[in-house]
């Protein structure tokens, strides 16, 4: 693995972005088809790349590689800042699993962004999406992992926002980048403590911003552990924001208002992994520290479950698989916070695998029938047979069901929350068990209501469809779509058992137990099956309930939420967490409160004080005036006040 | 308080690069009023100087050796006028190069947007040219009557300026414009005189080594409060701000552009080469005032603007909040920070003036800069709009773009000595990307208006200046090094000669 080869994984789509934003889009925007072929190209070279890096780092057993452009750098007095790269077991596997997951998505957008006018501008957007969540994980230098940490909040607030006619598209891309911009304060708050204790690395010949420096001062107990876990959740803060932590979540739902790929690679690979992707490259500080580390699996094992009961009423198909998204994401967190460093991970990969397919599989069923409100669809089993096999075995992987990808690396979690020892590893433990019965209620629920029963007319009977034109043609997608869906299918079956077998593979040489775990942490995490026996359970009685209620209709679903109606509001009004945010705390605290007043303070106190005295000094000096003859009045003022002054000084002080 | 005796060589010394920089915008200014009259004459011509002077600002920058350090391509006349020992003094060194060129950037974009000017052509590009002398002379002098001279010299052109080629209540704005800075001076020339007779010169570089330990007429602080006011006023410092408002909303485009972009840093470096380097002992002592104030004008500035329905108000308030991080840069009195504090100036200069000659554009096109009326201009003008974000989004300091960078060493060097300050000033960038974001939405974004469905995109020469100021913003946001190799340089001669720091 070469120097270039490494800065290449992020070099080729930030090429591809630099090519169709500079010279396509704006010179032969006629020839705009290149624009998709170019992105698809350097993510190929990416994908290349990366599997290169990652062949690489496990063929040194997992030590790091790194590298430092020193030509590059910045050195201001005590700041010494040189970008790199650092190819670690985590980056290796994150950056093959960013470009492959962009890779589907990039060829999937050949076919369903065919007829956008912005066809240009969207590949341009993905592209510099995907470089900038490469960079992101292939920084060695934490400032410089906040460089790309905050360029991936830009391309999500561009892409959200791509049809920016649509006010509901427009207000969401801005919510998003707001809400996680919030979380960036406290990233950023963690980044100038670290720097405070600059002096502290200097000593031992480190640097307070390098990566791998903070690492070794957290393990060898440099800072103190007080410093640690601030550190620790102010990087957790901006963790939160990325990637939809309660009481952060509330932009994830919303961001829905972009083209359907987009959401994809938001919730599979970009933006929402880099949160967990965060906590993981700073783990170190968080083994620290079991304040961080309990803060973590609470936030997270809370938000799995409450992010799920939100999916059991959403009627936006995309909805449901936001609120998923922020469950699963729930899991990865509290995966981290009760050590399962490696398993949380894993969960990040084979979520990454489903969860885009999920939404690939939502973005064809919206090709065919115009809307995303589930109450319109039905019946597409028939005319989309491979949309809905894909979705089916998206939606099994994850409701976590044997032996599909998403079984394995939940039960891991879980079974490390498990055996955790302690009362908040019990507690989240219980959190995640509700959340695995949850999670398989509603994406049943999402698969009966879309694919099952008889087809409601899609965008002709929605009274709100989405805007732009609509055609109800019940037909399979075309191939640039449904190919990368199998792909992503067959990932989802078998990633689980062939990046972490619980035994070695039948002595077929493919793959050792356990590999994953054993590259990410060292160590490999065992497998419970009484742990696996409960979730399957559980996974299994959440699908018979979806069946009953949506697929069966055995039990009507209005009469269960007439039954517990309170219960139900509260439920689809989001908690009302929307309301209080921005009717309350943004809108009548704030912005009507805090900064209309402050406005009239400046206009009617300062500038009304500054435009008293400035009369004053006008008629004082119109009065001199009248004394001379000349128009100078003013410097007249000034010059004969200064004289005055200097004059009083001279007599007190010569 | 007997001059003493002139010791130097009476002949001029340099190389006259920097005089020719200064002083060619006034001699072309001086052509236009003899020679000139036709419109098209003139704006050419004007285009002609000022474009070399922006080459020679270039020039300027590229041969400052930040290696060497001090001040380089020194122009001096020690017998300017000799029973003063006031000195023709002229030079650079790394704090203001990059001001110099800031100057010769925005007051190229400024000349060439002011294409469209019909109304007494003659006389706007004549007081255009005389402002750009003003300025280029207030960074690069150094002998305090020559600046004051220079410092002076810069609002008679602004007067008229605003008040005759302005909108809204111009007259007004040009007054009070007029009045603040003049009170400013006077505050300011009294600082001077009382350094004058207690030293005995005029020079900028032997006060520095050596204003501290004279014994001045009157304490040491009084003689920092007068000078501050002076440059509070401009940068402007809360609460001595409420000029700005008023004066960039009424002024043309191409005003706006300068007064942002470039007369706001002639404060931001009084306080850096007057206050900070001649004084350090008080300096020291108020530094905690100078980080309240910082923090009042960030946060202050940041929530006013949210209230704002016109674009050049939003975007004037805007500048309060951000020349906020200049005084937290140079509260923390080190290099990261005081870095950090001058590079803000450049950034903020580039960002801000693309901002308002942006906002011209769309004030040409739709008629109306109520945000209000504004909508969906995505679609009819997306040149502009593309722009628009990206000069959103350096403003509110996203990552590579250049405001970032300032932003980001404000908050490292300020956090270690002000923590708390600190914190509340970085909350300041979530405000911003408040605003910014909400200004965009609203003008940009949504479904095209019927009433817009005639207006246009930019035309070729209203590219030309905005495509160069984002090169500029770019370029700093990826490569900050251009710009920070010769900032630190400055700051820590300052810092090394007047607090003996390393």
């Amino acid at each position: 693995m070469s120097e270039i080869a490494a800065w290449g994984i992020f070099l080729a789509p930030l090429a591809s972005f630099a090519l169709i934003a500079l010279v396509i889009r704006p010179f032969f925007n006629r020839c705009d088809r290149l624009s998709g072929y170019v992105t698809v190209l350097a993510m190929v070279v990416s994908l290349a790349l990366s599997v290169g890096a990652l062949q690489a780092v496990m063929a040194g057993d997992g030590k790091p590689l790194e590298w430092r452009a020193e030509s590059l750098g910045l050195s201001v007095g005590p700041l010494t800042f040189i970008p790199g790269v650092y190819l670690d077991p985590l980056t290796a596997v994150m950056v093959v699993v960013v470009s492959l997951v962009s890779l589907m998505v990039q060829v999937y957008s050949l076919g369903y962004m065919k007829d956008d006018p912005g066809y240009s501008r969207y590949f341009a957007y993905m592209s510099l999406f995907t470089a900038s969540m490469l960079g992101l994980v292939l920084a060695r230098n934490l400032l410089q992992l906040y460089v790309f940490w905050e360029m991936v909040g830009l391309c999500s607030y561009l892409l959200i926002g791509f049809w920016y006619n649509r006010p509901a598209a427009a207000a969401a891309a801005k919510k998003a980048f707001l809400v996680t911009r919030l979380g960036d304060f406290g990233f950023l708050l963690a980044i100038l403590y670290l720097f405070f204790h600059q002096g502290v690395f200097a000593v031992q010949g480190m640097n307070a911003l390098e990566i791998p420096d903070i690492h070794e001062a957290a393990r060898t107990g440099l800072l103190a552990t007080g410093v640690v876990t601030w550190v620790a959740l102010g990087v957790f803060v901006g963790a939160m924001g990325k990637s939809g932590q309660f009481p952060l979540h509330t932009w994830l739902p919303d961001a829905m208002e972009g083209p359907t790929p987009v959401s994809s690679l938001i919730h599979a690979a970009t933006m929402v992994a880099a949160g967990v992707f965060l906590v993981a490259r700073m783990f170190p500080l968080y083994e620290a520290s079991s304040a961080a580390m309990n803060t973590v699996a609470i936030i997270g094992g809370f938000t799995a479950l409450f992010a799920a009961t939100m999916g059991l009423v959403a009627n936006d198909v995309k909805r449901v698989l936001a609120y998923s998204t922020i469950s699963q994401l729930g899991y990865m967190m509290m995966g981290l916070g009760v050590g399962a460093y490696g398993a949380a991970i894993f969960h990040l990969l084979t979520h990454g695998l489903f969860k885009c397919l999920l939404f690939l599989g939502v973005g064809s069923a919206n090709h065919a029938t115009g809307t995303f409100d589930m109450r319109y669809m039905g019946g597409l089993r028939k005319r989309m047979p491979v949309t809905y096999v894909t979705f089916l075995v998206a939606a099994l992987s994850l409701a976590g069901v044997f032996p599909l990808a998403g079984f394995w690396s939940k039960d891991e979690i879980l079974a490390a929350a498990f055996h955790g020892g302690s009362a908040v590893s019990l507690v989240v433990f219980l959190m995640g068990a509700a959340a695995v019965f949850l999670t398989a209620v509603y994406i049943f629920r999402a698969v009966f209501m879309t694919f099952h029963g008889e087809f409601r007319g899609g965008a002709e009977t929605d009274p709100m469809p989405p805007p732009g034109e609509h055609h109800v043609h019940l037909a399979e997608s075309p191939w640039v779509m449904v190919a990368p869906m199998v792909a992503l299918a067959v990932g989802s079956v078998v990633a689980g058992f062939l990046m972490n077998p619980v035994a070695p593979l039948w002595g077929l040489g493919i793959a050792p137990a356990h590999w994953l775990s054993e590259f990410l942490e060292g160590h490999a995490v065992g497998m419970d099956l009484g742990v696996a026996g409960l979730s399957t359970l559980l996974a299994a009685s959440g699908i018979g309930l979806a069946y009953l209620l949506y697929g069966a209709r055995r039990v009507s679903p209005d009469a269960v939420a007439q039954r517990v109606r309170p219960l139900y509001t509260l439920v689809s009004r989001r908690y009302y967490f929307d309301e209080l945010y921005e009717e309350y705390v943004v809108t009548r605290v704030w912005y009507q409160g805090l900064c209309n007043a402050l406005e009239w303070v400046d206009r009617n106190i300062v500038d009304g004080f500054m435009d008293f005295v400035g009369w004053q000094g006008r008629n004082w000096g119109a009065g001199i005036a009248r004394l001379q003859t000349g128009q100078l009045q003013l410097y007249g003022v000034v010059f004969a006040s200064g004289i005055i002054v200097i004059m009083a000084a001279f007599l007190l002080w010569g | 308080m007997e001059p003493s005796v002139v010791t130097e060589a009476v002949t001029w010394q340099g190389t006259g690069l920097l005089s020719a920089t200064v002083l060619l915008p006034l001699a072309g200014a001086i052509f236009i009023a003899l020679f000139l009259r036709e419109r098209r004459l003139v704006r050419g011509f004007a285009l002609v100087v000022i474009t070399v002077d922006l080459l020679l600002s270039l020039l300027v920058f590229a041969l400052y050796d930040s290696s060497e350090g001090g001040y380089q391509l020194v122009d001096r006349f020690a017998n300017w006028i000799p029973f003063l020992k006031a000195e023709y003094h002229l030079g650079v060194d790394g704090i203001s190069a990059p001001l110099v060129l800031l100057a010769g950037l925005l007051g190229a974009a400024a000349v060439w947007a002011s294409w469209h000017i019909e109304e007494r052509a003659k006389e706007y590009f004549m007081w255009l040219l005389v402002l750009q002398t003003a300025v280029m002379g207030v960074f690069t002098s150094l002998d305090f009557l020559l600046f004051f001279i220079f410092w002076e010299l810069e609002l008679v052109p602004m007067f008229f300026l605003i008040s005759v080629w302005g909108s809204g209540r111009r007259e007004y704005s040009a007054m009070k414009f007029l009045i603040f800075t003049l009170t400013g001076s006077a505050f300011m020339l009294v600082g001077i005189l009382v350094l004058y007779f207690s030293a005995g010169t005029f020079s900028i570089v032997e006060l520095t080594a050596t204003a501290e330990a004279a014994k001045l007429l009157i304490p040491a602080g009084l003689v920092f409060a007068f000078l501050f006011v002076g440059f509070a006023i401009k940068l402007p410092v809360w609460p001595l701000h409420t000029w700005l408002p008023d004066a960039h909303t009424d002024a043309p485009t191409a005003v706006s552009v300068m007064l942002a972009g470039v007369l706001l840093k002639m404060g931001g470096y009084g306080i850096i080469r007057i206050n900070v380097a001649m004084f350090p002992d008080v300096t020291r002592d108020i530094a905690w005032l100078l980080a309240t104030l910082g923090v009042i004008n960030v946060l202050y500035g940041a929530m006013v603007t949210l209230r704002q329905t016109d674009l050049k108000r939003l975007v004037a308030f805007s500048s309060i909040s951000h020349m906020g991080y200049v005084l937290l840069g140079v509260a923390s009195l080190g290099t990261v920070g005081l870095t950090g504090a001058a590079l803000q100036m450049f950034t903020h200069g580039t960002i801000t003036g693309l901002l308002f000659l942006l906002v011209g554009l769309v004030y040409d096109k739709a008629h109306t800069r109520h945000i209000g009326d504004l909508g969906g201009l995505a679609s009819r003008m997306p040149f502009v709009a593309s722009v628009f974000l990206v000069a959103g989004l350096a403003s509110l300091g996203l990552p590579g773009l250049s405001g970032f960078v300032a932003e980001v060493l404000v908050f490292l060097g300020a956090f270690p000595v002000w923590g708390l300050a600190t914190v509340l000033g970085a909350f300041g960038i979530v405000v911003a990307a408040g605003y910014i974001l909400w200004m965009i939405q609203r003008c940009f974004f949504g479904p095209a208006r019927e009433r817009f469905a005639h207006i246009g995109d930019a035309t070729l020469v209203e590219m030309i200046p905005v495509v160069a100021l984002v090169a500029a913003i770019v370029v700093v946001g990826v490569y900050p090094r251009i710009l920070t190799d010769v900032l630190t340089t400055g700051v820590s001669e300052i810092l090394t000669a007047s607090f003996g720091l390393g």
